[in-house]
């Protein structure tokens, strides 16, 4: 392995902290995926998959995605909570691929929420 | 890479890994890969958690839910559920004693609220073993910004923060470096002391498994401000884990040009090795330990000249202890004044302790100095276990004292434990409760020391000797009287006239314990009774008439056939053929067994 200059420090640094950063608890934007059964029939896993291309596509270094289970609105799925930093958590329902790249854009982004496609504002407790 | 949304940290210190951490490490993995979620999941070993009451432990991240004392069979349900349909397991979760509902998020549970990590703020967060993760929180940041201070720069900002020796004694590090700083003699050694012998003390081996190269780190500043080229990190062969961790940490490092020649692109040179101890509680001492590297008998040597005059191969040597060089780093990154506004005025920063004994959470605690002895026991520490009552915390490790409940809101620093006749030492702390004989306790710790004087002073040697005799026929109900008088005059004059530290404090607990906890040995000598019912001498069992239902329950457990009687019939012990084991007390249900 090469030997390091500080320079290659603050470089390992910044890289590394894209995949340590779950273990902050701090990000710009959290996404929640609703991964109960109801969710993965209707098709969670895809979302999920698409949302981490996103991530990585635009090379996001402070996006937290995680998962969680049923909402008790089945008929809604697949769902995802997207919280922006510092504002309240966003619900939207029945998500495709398009509508998630969308609420990527404009949401996850920018921290403008998709009104269009939401079913409102706030969230279910985790536990 | 694609980013992962779930990081399962798995503690991998040496408490969880006895309870089989490493199985459930590979039995989540398995699971993982069942479900197809090893692209989403990371699976991560981490250092200590310091909750080994409770282990193995286990943490998802970022939700935060800690997961404790799980078993191979509940990891396909546990992986199901949470990774798979993101529900949390509340029953896997941590309870705390007396209460119904499990507290899922690690940040909320009282054993973990109450601390301030400093030296330990990588625990459970990195994975040892990988420097990079080490490097993302600020890992070697303390050292890039030294190589742009001079090195009195460094020891200055060293003194600023009040950072004092973690071992034990106390020392200023910055005067510390600047002694040896000054010496015109070359080559000079840095010596990492990381021989951990105290029973019951983990908190060096808990930091070089959690977080090896802080210490790296912290060492290779101190070769720039004191002007060292070569170091030994010393640690004993009872670690392996913790050995394993740091040579491949000092590998690591030197993979990377943070360790030999032209370190980060300076001038700067610096080579570590780690040398490994047999074990021996005396080499803890510095200038033993110092023989030891040398390939000598690990002896105490007369002091004056001190180590960072005369040490290694007669040149100036620097000793720390592990967690004094873990907390360098941060002291360089932060600054000096930011140590300074943690503790008291005296005795700045933080102090890791091991908390062990009759506690309900046992485990690794860092803590800020001038804290409470209660706020550790019952917060952290939530309370005696089984609600039995508290009588003593002895201190500072073997040579350290006992100390009664007056002194449970004297705040732990140097001083103040000193002061009340204990030490710091290097952060034992162990609980007793009223079951404790307090004069068997000074009986256990003296025969350890005893064990472990190197002999080479005779009052070490044989005072320890007779000072072990004369605590053993106490325990054994062949007290007299003056016997109390005499072992406070040896237990003075190891300690005046030993030339070592394990001399020098090896007659604090007989000391402390006659001075808190007289009435014990005043018991034990005049009326042949120990008060806590432990020693077997002065214990005689009896079946109490009025209580006992002839159950037999005792009779069967009875090892040796000392109890007899007919069934529904109140049964008698057999004085003659007991053996004191206590076997039938604990099976009893009805509290018929009299023990006094």
């Amino acid at each position: 392995m090469a030997k390091l200059k500080i320079q290659d420090l603050k470089r390992i640094r910044d890289e590394s902290r894209r995949t340590v950063l779950l273990r902050e608890g701090t990000a710009k934007a959290k996404v929640t995926v609703h991964m109960g059964t109801c969710g993965i029939a209707a098709g969670a896993r895809e979302i999920m998959d698409q949302i981490l291309r996103l991530v990585e596509k635009h090379n996001l270094q402070d996006v937290m995605v995680t998962s969680s289970g049923c909402a008790g609105m089945c008929s809604h799925e697949p769902m995802m909570t997207v919280e922006y930093r510092y504002t309240a958590p966003v619900k939207y329902i029945d998500l495709n691929e398009e509508k998630v790249a969308k609420i990527f854009e404009k949401h996850i982004l920018n921290g403008e929420p998709v009104p269009e496609y939401a079913l409102g504002v706030g969230s279910e407790s985790m536990y | 890479m694609k980013p992962k949304r779930t990081h399962i940290l798995v503690c991998t210190g040496t408490g969880c890994v006895s309870a089989g951490a490493f199985d459930i490490m590979e039995a989540l993995k398995t699971e993982i890969k069942k479900h197809e979620l090893q692209d989403e999941i990371a699976v991560v070993p981490t250092g200590c958690n310091g909750f080994c009451e409770n282990g193995p432990l286990v943490l998802f991240e970022p939700e935060g839910i800690f997961y404790r004392r799980l078993k191979v069979q509940d990891i396909p349900f546990l992986v199901e559920e949470h990774c798979l349909k993101g529900r949390p397991v509340p029953s896997l979760m941590y309870t705390p004693p007396k209460e119904k509902s499990p507290i899922p998020a690690m940040k909320d549970i009282e054993f973990f609220k109450h601390q301030k990590l400093v030296v330990l703020r990588n625990r459970g967060r990195i994975d040892p073993e990988r420097i990079e993760d080490y490097i993302a929180f600020d890992g070697y940041m303390g050292l890039a910004k030294a190589l742009e201070m001079s090195p009195e720069e460094i020891i200055e900002e060293v003194k600023v923060s009040g950072l004092r020796g973690r071992g034990g004694a106390g020392f200023p590090t910055g005067t510390k470096w600047q002694v040896c700083r000054d010496q015109p003699s070359t080559p000079k050694y840095l010596v990492c002391n990381a021989d951990e012998g105290d029973p019951g003390a983990f908190m060096d081996r808990s930091v070089l498994e959690a977080d090896p190269h802080a210490i790296i780190e912290g060492m290779i500043i101190g070769a720039r401000a004191i002007g060292a080229e070569q170091g030994f990190i010393y640690v004993r062969t009872e670690y392996p884990l913790a050995v394993q961790r740091i040579k491949k940490a000092i590998q690591q490092a030197e993979e990377n040009g943070l360790l030999g020649e032209g370190i980060l692109g300076s001038d700067l040179k610096f080579t570590l090795s780690v040398v490994q101890g047999a074990g021996a509680f005396v080499c803890g001492e510095e200038s033993a330990l110092m023989q030891s590297i040398m390939g000598k008998v690990g002896r105490p040597k007369q002091r004056p000249p001190f180590p960072a005059q005369k040490g290694l191969w007669g040149k100036p040597t620097n000793i720390n202890n592990v967690e004094t060089w873990a907390n360098i780093p941060q002291i360089i990154l932060n600054g000096g004044e930011w140590l300074a506004g943690l503790g008291t005025e005296n005795s700045k920063g933080t102090k890791i302790f091991s908390l062990v004994g009759k506690v309900n959470n046992t485990g690794l605690v860092e803590v800020p100095m001038g804290i409470k002895i209660r706020e550790i026991v019952y917060g952290i520490g939530g309370g005696i276990l089984g609600g039995r009552k508290f009588k003593a915390v002895q201190t500072g490790g073997p040579s350290g004292g006992c100390l009664p409940e007056s002194m449970l809101d004297m705040p732990i620093d140097y001083e103040s434990l000193k002061s009340v006749g204990s030490m710091m030492g290097s952060g034992g702390l162990i609980v007793m409760d009223d079951k404790t004989c307090m004069v068997d306790v000074a009986r256990y710790f003296t025969d350890f020391l005893a064990h472990e004087s190197c002999g080479k002073c005779f009052t070490c040697r044989k005072g320890l000797e007779r000072m072990l005799e004369i605590l053993t026929n106490i325990c054994d109900g062949k007290g007299k009287e003056g016997d109390v008088e005499l072992l406070e005059e040896l237990a003075i004059m190891v300690k005046e006239a030993s030339m070592c530290a394990l001399g020098q404090t090896a007659g604090n607990p007989v000391l402390s314990t006659i001075r808190y906890f007289r009435d014990e040995y005043d018991a034990h000598i005049r009326e042949r009774r120990c008060p806590a019912g432990f020693c077997k001498a002065l214990i005689t069992y009896s079946i109490l008439e009025d209580k006992c239902v002839g159950c037999g329950a005792c009779a069967r457990a009875c090892p040796v056939d000392a109890i007899s009687g007919e069934k529904k019939q109140v049964h008698k012990i057999d004085a003659d053929k007991c053996i004191k084991c206590g076997a039938c007390a604990e099976v009893c249900k009805f509290d018929a067994i009299d023990k006094s």
